[in-house]
Formats: structure tokens, C-alpha cells, sequence
């Protein structure tokens, strides 16, 4: 049986009636038409899928839709202020490399964002750690350090 | 879709969940922070009819002292553990373990309650629950008991709750002055399931002698494996070198029984237990010394 459910995704409420089953990233996905949510393993492995939960980093692909009536929902749309204002991690990952196809890109940029706002200025061992979570199969995360790197400096650059 | 139908239940007491489960019986699941549920319904591997999801019961989330033990709501996400002062003061090992749960995303999410409760072979928390002799708070509509760690585990996945029961809190004791503890664990990448991990407490006597020691392993059995035949060699030995790896060849060689999977083989996880036994019972004796002299 369908339930109506209100939820904020990125600073925009929206009431839809959903089947108990509609994980969020489908949910994000095909309901809302929020297609920077990438599904990669959808079992939890990969983290392409991570969004923000009342500003918590989940894998949306192990939420169910319902799960989040009430509560506030942030994806990769919400980060840049549009296509000439990237968000200061987008800046880094853009300048340093920090992508190729961008599969895993979105759900790594969402767990950065909280990361960096805990850690403003983290060691290279905290940075892979906090990557041993979200799988790429394209740069070897080199090049995801390097631009993490220069995110977190511009995002203090910003702030200072 | 990828799950299988079910209605969805979110009761605000655990009194409502208790009933809701009864209700259910075998076709309902409990969902606490679905981080290892949600995968076994991603996959169809269960497919229940209903769903009675915590997340909105607040009775289940806490963290706090009670008479020199720590107590932990079912619903307290790893991460809390993870961080929190108090565990960190009372039950150091948990603590020191916490981290090497699956990956930060995952234990924003997780639960102590649901790993404690999912009895996942290769799982940390079953083991150092086991190796800290926690007990387990468990509740049905009818009945509440207290189980201890060791007898909760009865297999693999495989728990003494009844199916119309639930964990609702764990307790473990305050470390012991004079004791010490130790975990380690070998994985392919940080954050995956381990191949072997251990758990060690052990305990000094005034002459410095071994007068308690509990080694536990994970990801070696069916559920967590108590080394006891490796604990009675050490009680009453001095914590020498030599001491310490005959009990963890002994844990290695006598105490488990591990199989292969694709990750490693029997062979391997003997090696891994044997190593990783010497390592933790190493540390444990020296923090178990230290905590004597202070
Ligand atoms: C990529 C990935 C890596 C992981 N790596 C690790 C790891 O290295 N080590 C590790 O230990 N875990 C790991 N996990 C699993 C994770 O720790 C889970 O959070 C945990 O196993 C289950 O807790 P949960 O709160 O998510 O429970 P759920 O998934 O919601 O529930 C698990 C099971 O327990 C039952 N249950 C839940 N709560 C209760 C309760 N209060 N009473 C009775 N039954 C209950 C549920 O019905 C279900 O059967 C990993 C998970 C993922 C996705
Ligand atoms: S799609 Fe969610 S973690 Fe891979
Ligand atoms: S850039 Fe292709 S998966 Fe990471």
C-alpha cells in the first residue's frame, strides 16, 4: 500500500505518495528526476549512491523512501550554485583531475562534504579512509587525494 | 524494484514494536539501520512480508553509565559509539574497535543493536561483546531476560532470540583495573570484513602472573570462537614471550576450525589467528602491566 511522505531534497519540499519498497535512490532518481545520484552496486560496496541525511552521509541505495518523511535529504544538485559557481570541492576535483567517467564522483563528493566540515584540514591517511568507502574504477585515487586536498584548502580560503 | 513487497510499520515504543512482531511472527523482519538487511532485500535473499523499521523508537537510542557498566540502546548508531567519552572511558575495546566497522558512511548509519543481532561470522562486535562478557537485554511481549554474550551466539547468524523477540540494550562491564585488552584484525582494504580478527582481555594478578585471559576470534567459525584452551595454558604463567606464543599457537592450531572462503583459506586464517592471538595477547599483558604499576 502506497504512503504519502513530505521530504526536503536540497531545500525543496516535496509530498509524493510512494510503495513502502522505492529505495531512496530510485526514489531520488525516477520520482524526482535527480540523476546525480548515481546506483552503482545498490548492496552498499560501492557508495556511488551517498547522499546526505539531515546532513549525515548514507547510502541512499540501503534507505527505503519512506524512511525519510519528515526529514531533509541533500544530493550533488544542492552543492554548486550553478554552472559558473562550483562548490570549492568541485573546484578542486575539476582543477586536480579528481574524476574521469565521474561514476563515482557525486556519492565521493557527498561524503566529503560533511568530512571536510568536521576536518578542515585532514592528514592524507584520514582522506583515504574516509575514500575506502566509495569504490573508483578509473584514477587509482590519486588524483581523488590531490583535488580533496585542494577542496579542503579553497573551502578555508573561502571561509577565512 | 529491488526489494520484494512488505507493508511498513514505524511504532514509537518498544511495546508497539514488540506487538507488531508478535503479530508478524517468521514473516516479519526488524530494521534497524538496514545496512546489512537492506542488502539481503536488495538481493531478494529475504523477502519479508512486513517491515517494523526502529529508527523512530527513542527509547532505543542512548548511551550512559549505570552502576560502573555501560549501557548502550539497541539503536545507538555505531558511529555514536564510535565517539563517545564514556565508552571510550568504561569499555576502551569497544572503542578501539569501532573504526575497523565497515567504512564511516556505513556506521552513520548502522546500529550496535542490529550487528550484535545479525551474528554475522565476521562480524567485530559479536566477538568483543563475547570477550568483554556484555549482556544482552532482550524483550517480547511476554517475557525480558538477560543473556550472556557467550550464549547468545549459537551459530552461524544465528542468535538464542526467539523470533517474536528483540535486543533492546547491551550492557558490558567496566574495564577491570589490572586488566588489559586488545584487538586487531587483518582485511583486504580498510572497512571490508576481515579475513581473521581477535579480541583479547587479560587479567594480572599482584605477581604479575596471568590470572584471567579471554582471547576470542571472529571470521574463523560460525560465530565468535572463545580460545579456551589457549586462555588455560596463560592463566598462572608470567606474560613471557615464549608464554604468550604457545597459547596463541594453541588458539590457532586446537581452539578454531576455520574454513575457506574466496577472501582466504583454512590454511591462511590459521596463520592470521596465530599471528593476530600473539599480537593481541602481547598488548594486552603489556596494558594489563602498565595499568598495575599505576
Ligand atoms: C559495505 C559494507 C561493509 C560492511 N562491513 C562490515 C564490517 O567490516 N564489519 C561488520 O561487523 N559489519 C559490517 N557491515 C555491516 C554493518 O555493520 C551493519 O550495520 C550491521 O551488520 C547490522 O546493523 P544494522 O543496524 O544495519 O542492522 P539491520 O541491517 O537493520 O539488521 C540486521 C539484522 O538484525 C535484525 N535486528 C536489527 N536490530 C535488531 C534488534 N534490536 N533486535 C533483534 N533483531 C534485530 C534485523 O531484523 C536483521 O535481521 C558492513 C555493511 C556494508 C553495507
Ligand atoms: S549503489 Fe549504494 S553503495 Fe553502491
Ligand atoms: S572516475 Fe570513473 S569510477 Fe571514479
Amino acid at each position: 500500500m502506497d504512503q504519502t511522505i513530505s521530504v526536503t531534497v536540497n531545500g525543496r519540499s516535496f509530498e509524493r505518495s510512494v510503495e513502502p519498497r522505492l529505495l531512496l535512490s530510485d526514489f531520488l532518481r525516477h520520482e524526482l528526476g535527480l540523476t546525480g545520484t548515481h546506483v552503482g552496486c545498490e548492496h552498499g560496496v560501492c557508495g556511488a549512491c551517498t547522499v546526505l541525511l539531515d546532513g549525515v552521509a548514507v547510502r541512499s541505495c540501503l534507505l527505503f523512501a519512506v524512511q525519510t518523511d519528515g526529514r531533509d535529504v541533500a544530493t550533488v544538485e544542492g552543492l554548486a550554485g550553478g554552472p559558473q559557481a562550483l562548490h570549492p570541492l568541485q573546484h578542486g576535483f575539476w582543477e586536480k583531475h579528481g574524476l574521469q567517467c565521474g561514476f563515482c564522483t557525486p556519492g565521493i563528493l557527498m561524503s566529503l562534504v560533511p568530512f571536510l566540515e568536521e576536518n578542515p584540514d585532514p592528514t592524507e591517511e584520514e582522506i583515504r579512509e574516509l575514500l575506502s568507502g566509495n569504490i573508483c574504477r578509473c584514477t587509482g585515487y590519486q588524483k581523488i587525494v590531490e583535488a580533496v586536498q585542494l577542496g579542503a584548502r579553497l573551502i578555508q580560503e573561502k571561509s577565512a | 524494484m529491488k526489494p520484494a513487497a512488505f507493508s511498513y510499520h514505524a511504532p514509537r515504543t518498544v511495546d508497539e514494536a514488540l506487538a507488531l512482531l508478535r503479530n508478524y511472527g517468521d514473516e516479519g523482519k526488524l530494521l534497524a539501520g538496514g545496512q546489512s538487511l537492506v542488502p539481503t532485500m536488495n538481493f531478494r535473499l529475504a523477502q519479508p512480508t512486513a517491515l517494523i523499521d526502529l529508527n523512530g523508537i527513542d527509547e532505543l537510542f542512548f548511551i550512559r553509565e549505570d552502576n560502573d557498566e555501560l549501557r548502550c540502546g539497541a539503536m545507538t548508531r555505531q558511529r555514536e559509539v564510535e565517539r563517545n567519552g564514556v565508552v571510550k572511558r568504561i569499555a576502551p575495546l569497544l572503542h578501539e574497535t569501532m573504526p575497523h566497522i565497515a567504512h564511516a558512511q556505513i556506521r552513520n548509519r548502522g546500529t550496535i543493536g542490529g550487528s550484535l543481532a545479525h551474528a554475522d561470522p565476521a562480524a567485530e562486535l559479536p566477538a568483543v561483546a563475547v570477550a568483554l562478557d556484555a549482556q544482552m537485554y532482550v524483550r517480547s511481549v511476554t517475557d525480558a531476560r538477560w543473556v550472556a554474550a557467550r550464549d547468545f551466539y549459537v551459530g552461524l547468524f544465528a542468535t538464542a532470540m526467539l523470533p517474536e523477540e528483540m535486543l533492546v540494550e547491551v550492557a558490558f562491564p567496566q574495564s577491570r583495573s589490572g586488566s588489559g585488552w586488545a584487538f586487531e584484525e587483518v582485511a583486504r582494504q580498510h572497512g571490508n570484513y576481515a579475513m581473521c580478527g581477535a579480541a583479547a582481555v587479560v587479567g594480572l594478578d599482584g605477581k604479575g602472573a596471568v590470572e584471567n585471559a579471554r582471547l576470542v576470534y571472529f571470521s574463523v567459525g560460525e560465530g565468535p570462537v572463545v580460545a579456551d584452551q589457549a586462555a588455560a595454558l596463560l592463566v598462572g604463567e608470567q606474560p613471557n614471550a615464549e608464554a604468550i606464543r604457545a597459547a596463541a599457537d594453541t588458539a590457532a592450531s586446537q581452539d578454531i576450525d576455520p574454513v575457506g572462503d574466496i577472501h582466504a583459506g583454512p590454511a591462511y586464517r590459521r596463520h592470521l589467528a596465530g599471528v593476530l592471538g600473539e599480537r593481541v595477547l602481547t598488548r594486552a599483558c603489556e596494558r594489563a602491566a602498565g595499568a598495575e604499576g599505576q
